[in-house]
């Protein structure tokens, strides 16, 4: 007697599940930031002159680049998954390591901005910071706390771009089986669409 | 090897302390969840049974005000977040809702795990708050600013432990959700679950939409208690009723994660022990999803006294109300399976009785406090105590442990004494009354909550609720050691002691590994169509 197997198992491959996990867990980020969100409006609508005046203390600059770097990385990852649905593994791999260079020299600017600020005593806690006034205070406050959430989740993103790229090298990711890079690429495009919103709500306020 | 597999049940498969731990298991998991879970709610009542205790008599009965504090927020933090809040779904939703779709495991088998840990990683930090620093927080388990940024008591500890349990909470949802869309057995349509997968369901978007909001509001407490910045905090520009806007929107939808399941729960025993199919079927799927979609729009009734504009409250006190409608439809619908049922008046089904008188007083007593003239009254005193304790114990607390009843010979093969199970239950339910209905009449008379102490012409009905915390407290264990009992030498339960027609009964008790020993064979004319039986 062997044992019964069901059509419907759990433990078949079911790449229309995977994608649906992937796209809840989504949500859930979207109203982890929602909540940030809401903070950032009350504050903002009652501090507005505040916020304004503390803003133009960010570089729009670096803030412009980072944000042309990491569209044209969310590019890469969607060229990449269309490159291995094709069967072209080689340019999958090569347009996913574009996509992790691009990851790194957005953590890099973005560790040039906050040095920056360090250096000049604006961070909680420090010198400059405690004088500031109230509405600034949460200005930078919500800034280091909304961008460093956000860095963090390049970092994710980065590991799990990372691993993506071993399994496919083990060729346990193929054209195939391909939901484990496409969950990859809908986890960098939603950390790619938050930094859309963060872009001008902290460096474009007029 | 696995010419062997499908005679054994899933305990005997694997043995040993890692088989478990490492298990990929829905069952396995579900079980250890029980026992995690059983464990705390365990711990949970003694604090509740200290702070009766404290209250028998006005003054300083055995504890100080801090730690009177203390003992409550810490038995709040463990009952909602490591009891309530997880018990149902986590335990009889992770080993039931894939044997009732008729499949072997849930989605993501692994995460399923993950959760686990997470649950267990978040308990420990909760209880950690006992001996490291300042001891628990004594903030209440609603951590309201500005308090909880100011006191030096563990609350960062605390919140951190609510954020991790979020998780935990958030992944099981997720699960749930996959499992249900994409596993149910070929040719069970969405009308043709069971109503505990539609209970289910419908928790698991609360989970899924409602969890993170707090989650980040939490880490926002530990940010203003570690820098200082004025979120919450007023001396330092902050806002306070942001604070409690912020937690209700996710702590509100959470009295529904912790409320839908019981109604699940009831929806299949009433059917099986009424032996008759359940009124209204589409009606009580709908009313569940109905719930959780008004659910997120009614948070601002806790903010009545706390500064809001009268227009808002007005329409958060409308939004209440809705509440109401879909939950007595489902009231309506289990009472109307009743009648002209051929009713076998089992334990699981004294729960679920109990559960429906109980929660009517608690969903009655709840349309008082949202109602804005009333809660200006009551809020903050023992009536919303009472109330609140009306719906979670006297509601998902019965439900829970009826389900306990219900499934403990499907889950261990055994049975329990029956009639040492009523006589548990009568202790149970006149001790849970006994606790709980003096504290809505010392709520109407004026006593408030969360004090050690009150005014002398309270102790009477005091007096009573105490005697009652020992009732129940006697109750229980009758309960429990009836349950270890029958586990131990109960007889031989048989894969369908009560008569049920959902998928579970046609497996073997214990259930294989696999879940099924022959194909499961969907019932014709809906999940609760007795006549085909």
């Amino acid at each position: 007697m062997t044992h019964l197997v069901l059509p419907n198992s759990g433990h078949n491959r079911d790449p229309e599940a995977n994608k649906m996990g992937m796209w809840l867990f989504l949500f859930t980020e979207i109203l982890l930031f929602g909540g940030l969100f809401i903070v950032y409006f009350v504050y903002r609508s009652i501090n507005s002159d505040a916020f304004l005046h503390a803003s133009y203390q960010l570089n729009v600059t670096i803030g412009t680049i980072n944000t042309i770097i990491l569209i044209t990385s969310s590019m890469t990852v969607a060229m990449s998954i269309t490159a291995l649905q094709k069967g072209n593994l080689k340019l999958s791999l090569i347009l996913l390591w574009i996509t992790q260079i691009f990851a790194l020299a957005f953590l890099v600017n973005k560790y040039f901005e906050w040095g920056a600020k360090i250096d000049h005593g604006i961070f909680p806690g420090m010198a400059h910071y405690a004088e500031m006034a109230s509405g600034e205070k949460l200005y930078f406050f919500l800034y280091f706390f909304m961008t460093g959430l956000h860095a963090v989740h390049i970092i994710i993103g980065g590991i799990f771009i990372a691993v993506v790229m071993k399994k496919m090298k083990e060729g346990k990711v193929t054209s195939e089986r391909i939901s484990l890079l496409e969950n990859s690429g809908l986890y960098w495009h939603l950390v790619d669409l938050i930094w859309i919103y963060l872009f001008p709500l902290f460096y474009l306020i007029h | 090897m696995s010419a062997i597999t499908s005679e054994l049940n899933f305990f005997q498969v694997k043995k040993g302390i890692f088989s478990w731990l490492f298990t990929l298991d829905h069952k396995r998991i579900g079980l250890m969840y029980l026992y995690a879970i059983l464990s705390f709610f365990l711990i949970g009542v003694v604090l509740g049974l200290l702070m009766r205790l404290e209250l028998i008599a006005p003054g300083e009965t055995i504890m100080k005000p801090k730690t009177y504090n203390q003992v409550f927020t810490l038995h709040g933090v463990i009952m909602i977040f490591l009891f309530i809040i997880p018990s149902i779904p986590a335990i009889f939703g992770n080993f039931f809702l894939p044997i009732m779709l008729g499949t072997d495991d849930v989605a993501f088998p692994k995460l399923n795990l993950l959760s686990w840990y997470l649950y267990v990683g978040g308990a420990i930090f909760a209880l950690m708050t006992l001996v490291v620093g300042d001891g628990p927080a004594d903030t209440g388990w609603t951590f309201y600013a500005p308090y909880s940024v100011q006191t030096g008591t563990n609350v960062t500890l605390a919140v951190l432990a609510a954020f991790i349990l979020g998780f935990s909470s958030i992944l099981t949802g997720l699960n749930f959700i996959v499992t249900i869309h994409r596993l149910r057995a070929p040719g069970m349509g969405w009308f043709e679950m069971p109503l505990f997968s539609w209970a289910l369901y419908a928790t698991s978007w609360i989970q899924l939409l409602a969890t993170p909001v707090v989650g980040i509001t939490l880490l926002m407490v530990i940010a203003e208690r570690v820098f200082g910045v004025g979120l919450f905090d007023p001396s330092i520009g902050g806002d306070p009723i942001l604070y409690q806007h912020l937690f209700w929107i996710y702590s509100h939808p959470a009295v529904y994660i912790m409320a839908l399941p019981a109604m699940g729960i009831i929806s299949e025993m009433i059917p099986t022990f009424a032996n008759r199919t359940i009124f209204g079927y589409k009606a009580i799927a709908y009313s569940g999803m109905a719930i959780a979609f008004v659910g997120y729009f009614v948070w601002g009734h806790h903010m009545f006294t706390s500064g809001m504009s009268g227009s808002a409250r007005i329409v958060f006190s409308i939004m209440t109300f809705l509440v109401a409608i879909p939950t007595a439809i489902k009231v309506f619908n289990w009472v109307a399976t009743l009648y002209k049922g051929s009713i076998d008046l089992q334990p699981p089904l004294l729960y679920a009785l109990a559960f429906i008188f109980q929660f009517l007083i608690g969903g009655l007593t709840g349309l008082v406090v949202g109602a804005l003239a009333a809660d200006v009254h009551l809020h903050d005193t023992y009536f919303v105590v009472g109330h609140f304790h009306y719906v979670m114990f006297g509601g998902t607390g019965f439900a829970f442990f009826g389900a306990l009843h219900y499934w403990f010979p499907k889950i261990w093969g055994k049975m329990y004494n029956i009639k040492r199970a009523k006589i548990a239950f009568s202790f149970f339910f006149v001790g849970f009354n006994m606790l709980y209905f003096p504290m809505l009449i010392l709520g109407l008379m004026g006593m408030p909550r969360r004090y050690y102490d009150y005014l002398p012409e309270f102790t009477n009905l005091n007096v009573i609720s105490t005697v009652g915390s020992w009732v129940l407290a006697i109750g229980l264990i009758m309960m429990l050691w009836n349950l270890i009992q029958g586990w131990r030498n109960g007889t031989k339960a048989g894969r369908n002691p009560w008569g049920g027609i959902t998928l579970e009964w046609q497996t073997k008790s214990p259930p294989p590994l696999e879940n099924f020993d022959k194909m499961p064979v969907l019932n014709e004319g809906g999940p609760y169509n007795f006549k085909t039986k």
